[in-house]
């Protein structure tokens, strides 16, 4: 094996489509595994990290590897069907090629974590960088403390991978607080906002990590509600979107502030961009 | 001024063409001055062209004409609209392309530009500075851009100092100019009699060796050192400092960036005559046969619809955000990128703004109240 080989420069890597999973109407899963056996073999990637997706002929998008870091079999997407490319990708099937540049980025930090509790809040249809964090911290749950998980939707059939969720619930050392806005028959979670289930959250202050996602409004105030609860801001973490060209930090788009986030992020500290996000407009 | 460790020759004023003979024998085309629509622009010179003499660029908020300079100068002219920038980062390029296999297996192959050998005559040193920014960007050590590596590992610069800065003109101020420290392979000083040229690397204290020439007089140099003293000291606007970071980002929530929304129009021309702006889009261009696409980069603006667009969300949707982007990355964000500024004081973005917005003037207005 070579490990010196990289996939995050010049041109991208041809890929096949190896299953499809379709998740909800708009959102579908692919796993994708790179033509090049060598290579497959190599690729590695950490949680948080993210791949340009290339359509034949369309374009390339950012997404984030789902996956777990240790399955060499394939690398995973869950992608929602938006624009151009993400609809296009929508319509692949096994055996359907792409083009795979990455990883890239700066992923969760996972290290700080270990031994305390892990604090995840997620917004809106939950996204992928922090569901790849849940399946890595349960794959290694002697290492971590409480895991504590905490997602709003708008409408109740937003919520994604409802039986995991309610699966996760049953584990212990786990909580699962979910809130919809507006509920449905059978929903087992709150109804309201979800800001009104961060007091319930049980996690030990003086050693937790928290990690979010979503929304800027909403990771606005669930960082408000978990500095309160006495999480200090060094441990708080989120990951950050904006358009993405070239996901080498040289496009210039990415840019917040003197940072670029496809180099200097997605995942960031708290305080280093809680100064800009303050502001519309970086 | 510097002391240069070379002994400076004087270049004859009819010496020219024998420097873009010698060029030409070293296998370089030559890019230099030529006027064209009213203005200065640097193109490819063919043997015969004669370099435009006895021109300034006489420039201020939107304006830029042409007049004569009343002692028939080469170099009398400032610049013109367009930087060093075009000749290494492509206006627009192929990066890779895809092509795909009767078996539906795609296949993905870098395209390299072809990078001819360019000598380019008449950099300012706010170009060299602003160069250097570009480097720093595009030839980060750890992720080098190979279409611009390839072109600037061809370049041979042949510099001058400025004897006539336009009213636009602020480099005293960032530092920058208007005398040529670094980064060219030669540098002239035009003088009534000739150019007192120092060479700056190997590549041109060869290429002097070969012209010839006679050492320049104590007088001369003395000329030359009055002329660059006297050109910084012409320059009427400034910046108030050269680390404008933590002012500006005070300054966030200012009434002046709503008042500069009224009159920018967001056409971007600030952004494309800026020798450091280094933005771009990409985007894929399908053959006609579909059996191959190439995907390409093109410049882009901050002050564009797409430049903060995400599905459903655009980051930037107004004219203050986006002038504000600008500013802010400009004279701001790129201390924390590369260390300093981001402005050299060419003045392009003041003088081919249509609506004639100053940058020093946006600045001053900025720092007069405080948070
Ligand atoms: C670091 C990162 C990780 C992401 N991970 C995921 C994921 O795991 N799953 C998922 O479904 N989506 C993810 N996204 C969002 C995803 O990239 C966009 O939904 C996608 O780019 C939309 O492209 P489009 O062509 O379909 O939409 P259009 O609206 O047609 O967009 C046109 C172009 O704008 C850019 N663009 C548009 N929206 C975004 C956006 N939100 N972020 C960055 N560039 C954008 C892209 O270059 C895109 O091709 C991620 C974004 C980032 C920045
Ligand atoms: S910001 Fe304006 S004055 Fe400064 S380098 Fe760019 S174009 Fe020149
Ligand atoms: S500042 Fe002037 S040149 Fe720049 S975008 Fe606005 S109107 Fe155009
Ligand atoms: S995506 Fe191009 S600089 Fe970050």
């Amino acid at each position: 094996m070579n490990t010196q080989m990289r996939f995050d420069a010049g041109a991208p890597h041809a890929a096949t489509v190896v299953a499809r999973t379709q998740e909800s109407p708009s959102i579908f899963t692919l796993r994708l595994r790179l033509d090049d056996a060598a290579a497959q073999e190599a690729y590695r990637f950490a949680p948080g990290q993210f791949n340009m997706l290339y359509l034949y002929g369309v374009g390339e998008v950012p997404i984030s590897i789902m996956s777990d870091p240790e399955d060499r079999d394939g690398i995973g997407h869950t992608i929602r069907a938006l624009g151009r490319v993400t609809q296009g990708l929508a319509k692949l099937r096994p055996g359907d090629r792409v083009g795979l540049r990455g990883p890239f980025g700066r992923g969760w930090p996972l290290q700080e974590i270990s031994g305390c509790d892990l604090v995840i809040v997620t917004g809106g249809l939950g996204c992928a960088p922090v569901v790849s964090v849940i399946h890595y911290v349960l794959r290694r749950r002697e290492r971590f403390g409480k895991l504590v998980i905490i997602q709003g939707v708008k409408h109740a059939d937003d919520l994604l991978w409802r039986e995991q969720y309610e699966a996760w619930a049953k584990l212990p050392h786990t909580q699962v607080l979910v809130a919809a806005n507006e509920g449905a028959a059978f929903w087992p979670w709150h109804v309201g906002r979800v800001t009104e289930l961060f007091g319930l959250a049980r996690f030990d202050p003086a050693c937790a990590v928290a990690m979010m996602c979503g929304p800027e409004g909403m990771m606005h105030a669930a960082a408000a509600n978990l500095l309160e609860r006495g999480l200090p801001a060094s441990r708080l973490f989120l990951s950050m979107e904006r358009n993405m060209q070239c996901a080498v930090g040289r496009c210039g788009h990415c840019q917040l502030g003197g940072a670029f986030v496809c180099r200097d992020g997605p995942v960031f500290n708290w305080g280093e961009v809680q100064p800009l996000l303050a502001h519309r407009g970086f | 001024m510097r002391a240069h460790a070379d002994p400076a020759v004087l270049l004859p004023i009819d010496g020219l063409p024998a420097l873009l003979a010698a060029l030409g024998r070293d296998g370089y085309r030559c890019i230099g001055p030529a006027v064209e629509k009213g203005a200065i622009v640097m193109r490819e010179l063919d043997g015969n062209d004669a370099l435009p003499r006895g021109l300034q660029a006489e420039q201020g908020p939107g304006h830029y004409r042409l007049v004569a300079d009343p002692h028939n100068r080469y170099f009398a002219w400032a610049n013109g609209p367009q930087a060093l920038k075009p000749l290494f980062f492509a206006p627009q390029e192929t990066l890779w392309r895809a092509g795909r296999g009767d078996d539906g297996a795609l296949r993905f192959e870098a395209v390299l530009p072809e990078a001819p050998k360019l000598a380019v005559i008449g950099a300012r040193a706010c170009d060299l500075a602003a160069l250097a920014l570009q480097d720093a960007h595009f030839l980060r050590p750890e992720r080098v851009d190979a279409h611009y590596a390839a072109r600037r590992a061809r370049l041979f610069l042949v510099a001058v100092q400025c004897a006539v800065p336009a009213a636009t003109c602020f480099c005293g101020s960032t530092g920058d100019g208007p005398v040529p420290t670094a980064g060219y392979d030669i540098t002239l000083a035009e003088l009534p009699e000739g150019f007192v040229a120092h060479a700056g690397s190997d590549a041109g204290r060869a290429l002097l060796a070969t012209l010839d020439l006679a050492p320049a007089t104590p007088r001369q140099l003395d000329a030359v050192q009055v002329q660059g003293e006297a050109a910084a000291a012409a320059q009427a606007r400034a910046l108030p400092g050269k680390d404008l970071h933590d002012a500006l980002m005070r300054r966030l929530d200012h009434p002046r960036w709503d008042e500069v929304a009224m009159r920018c129009l967001a056409c971007g021309n600030c952004t494309a005559v800026c020798p450091t702006c280094f933005c771009h889009a990409e985007f894929d261009q399908p053959a006609l046969d579909g059996a191959s696409s190439t995907h390409q980069r093109v410049w882009d603006s901050c002050f564009g619809e797409s430049h903060g667009h995400l599905h459903g969300f655009n980051v930037r949707p107004d004219i203050r955000t986006r002038y504000r982007q600008w500013l802010t990355h400009k004279l701001a964000g790129w201390h924390a990128q590369f260390g300093r500024s981001g402005c050299t004081g060419c003045g392009r973005c003041i003088a081919w703004c249509p609506v004639g917005i100053d940058l020093t003037g946006e600045v001053a207005a900025l720092m007069a109240e405080q948070p």
